[in-house]
């Protein structure tokens, strides 16, 4: 979306000509995001991870097996069980996508380039992506199946209490920056100065390292990515609220997970390891239009190598071992670094 | 009483470690896959593939058909007459084999008969493609059965200061 803004401001675009790219935009970047999360990490780097090949029949190291799998997901029947509701079981699928994409709405990717410069952007963020625990309980529920039903509930749960860190972690950041908007947390990470020493700017990394564990600790648990996947756990509830979906509907859930996991990527490679600047180079410099998106791109890659790192590393956890780490550890360590954060704001400055 | 000793690197570091090591392994040496129907697997020599026939160690003693648990060995055979061994001898009675076939759609590849074989008759060859588009054409007749005798592969040595020989294929 980089050239989104200065396109529409460049060529005065009516307001339905606007929405009208913002749409199609979308409809490539997400799906987009999505297949290259799966096939880079979830294909190719987890296959790496056990010694094995991953696809390689279609297309060249089987780049094209999306493709395949797009139309296979596309050509089957849409399934409902006869004792389903049937208007909430068909929605459920868009509610939870739907999250996903308003994720996409606030990253910056250069100077210019953000769809929506919202002044509370990463309250947005965080308010928009628990969207889709609604969409997983309207699974869950719907479905009228006691797998589905009981992994909902799951997800339920385990969202919601994680939601708390993921919130939490970001306060310190918040005060770090003293702004919710991405673009000025983007800015003061660039202009930071880390004990007077400005030479990489700061990082968020280095001052909320504590932030940063938290906040990928707990996104792991929001995308449901092993080790906190529970819900969707195979070998105890098939699968859980996904049990009852096929065809399209299936691949929505598919989309949301895995387009979820590139939104949550970018927004922590913005808040943490600086977004789409680079040190030395001027916010304000014309290649930053250019650069932005890769340093933002290549950042995020880096980030969801380290979801899936972790993912293909750890067995899953208990249920109720995974509810205690949320409540016992992550959020009392969130609220201690808030603590911290916030009296050395003011004693520093 | 003491607990486990502590490992000196946190297991889940290690773990980490672990599967960042396969990574790098199989991006710089190639993962253990065997792209199977472009390049040709290679079995272990003494892997079951299919079940070879030397007729002319075959007796038509039915030690065999009777083993095997499927009954997917067919053995027909008649008794002839032949010269006798030695000048002057008697004419001896001689057992030939008309038919022998194996039903490998039958085979679960169990290896009794080849225990079973007392004239060093029936061998192991590690050979696995011989899948066909029709059932009945996994019936592998005599000949068949012979061709296969190509394929199996001489015994492994003894680990060395052992004092029975190692038995050879008949070629």
């Amino acid at each position: 979306m980089s050239s989104l803004s200065t396109l529409t401001l460049a060529l005065e675009l009516a307001y339905w000509q606007q929405t009208a790219i913002a749409v199609i935009l979308a409809m490539v970047i997400v799906p987009t995001a999505t297949a290259v999360i799966v096939q880079v990490f979830l294909f190719k780097m987890m296959a790496g991870m056990q010694s094995r090949m991953g696809p390689m029949d279609v297309g060249p190291y089987g780049s094209l097996q999306l493709m395949a799998d797009g139309l296979k997901f596309v050509q089957k029947e849409l399934l409902a069980p006869s004792r389903a509701d049937k208007t909430v079981f068909a929605l459920a699928p868009v509610v939870a996508l739907i999250a996903t994409f308003m994720v996409f709405v606030i990253i910056p990717v250069g100077p210019n380039g953000v769809a929506s410069n919202l002044r509370s952007g990463i309250f947005y963020a965080l308010a928009v992506s628990s969207i889709s625990v609604i969409g997983v309980l309207m699974a869950g529920w719907s479905s009228a199946n006691k797998y589905a039903l009981i992994g909902g509930l799951r997800a339920g749960g385990q969202l919601i209490a994680y939601e708390l860190p993921l919130v939490l972690s970001v306060i310190g950041v918040i005060i770090q920056a003293e702004s919710m908007n991405l673009q000025d947390i983007v800015a003061v990470q660039h202009s930071g100065e880390i004990f007077g020493w400005g030479g990489i700017g700061n990082p968020f990394l280095l001052t909320q390292f504590l932030g940063f564990g938290i906040f990928m600790i707990s996104m792991q648990a929001e995308l449901n990515q092993p080790p906190f996947d529970m819900p969707v756990a195979e070998s105890e509830v098939v699968g859980g609220w996904q049990v009852e979906y096929s065809g399209l509907q299936f691949l929505f859930f598919y989309i949301a997970e895995f387009g979820a996991a590139f939104g949550f990527a970018a927004i922590a490679s913005t808040l943490f390891l600086g977004g789409w600047a680079v040190p030395f180079v001027d916010l304000d410099a014309g290649i930053m239009h250019f650069l932005g998106p890769v340093v933002l791109f290549a950042k995020t890659m880096f980030v969801a190598f380290l979801i899936f790192w972790v993912r293909f590393t750890y067995p899953r956890f208990r249920e109720d071992q995974l509810q205690q780490f949320a409540w016992k550890i992550l959020i009392p360590l969130s609220l201690l670094n808030i603590f911290v954060t916030g009296v050395l704001k003011v004693v520093i400055d | 009483m003491p607990g486990p000793p502590k490992p000196k690197v946190p297991g889940l570091v290690k773990g980490l470690g672990v599967t960042m090591k396969t990574l790098v392994e199989t991006m710089t040496k190639g993962s253990v896959t065997n792209q199977y129907p472009h390049e040709k697997e290679a079995p272990a020599p003494r892997a079951r593939g299919v079940i070879a026939l030397k007729s002319d160690n075959c007796t038509v003693c039915m030690l065999c058909s009777r083993s095997c648990p499927d009954w997917c060995i067919y053995i027909e055979g008649h008794k002839e007459k032949a010269p006798p061994r030695r000048e002057g001898g008697k004419t001896r009675t001689v057992a030939a084999l008309d038919r022998f076939d194996i039903d490998y759609a039958l085979c679960m590849y169990c290896g009794i008969c080849v225990e079973v074989c007392p004239f060093d008759a029936l061998f192991w060859s590690p050979e696995f493609e011989y899948s066909e588009p029709r059932i009945a054409d996994l019936l592998h007749d005599e000949t068949r059965l012979n061709e296969w005798m190509e394929t199996v592969p001489d015994y492994e040595p003894y680990e060395s200061g052992a004092e029975v020989k190692v038995k050879k294929v008949p070629r």
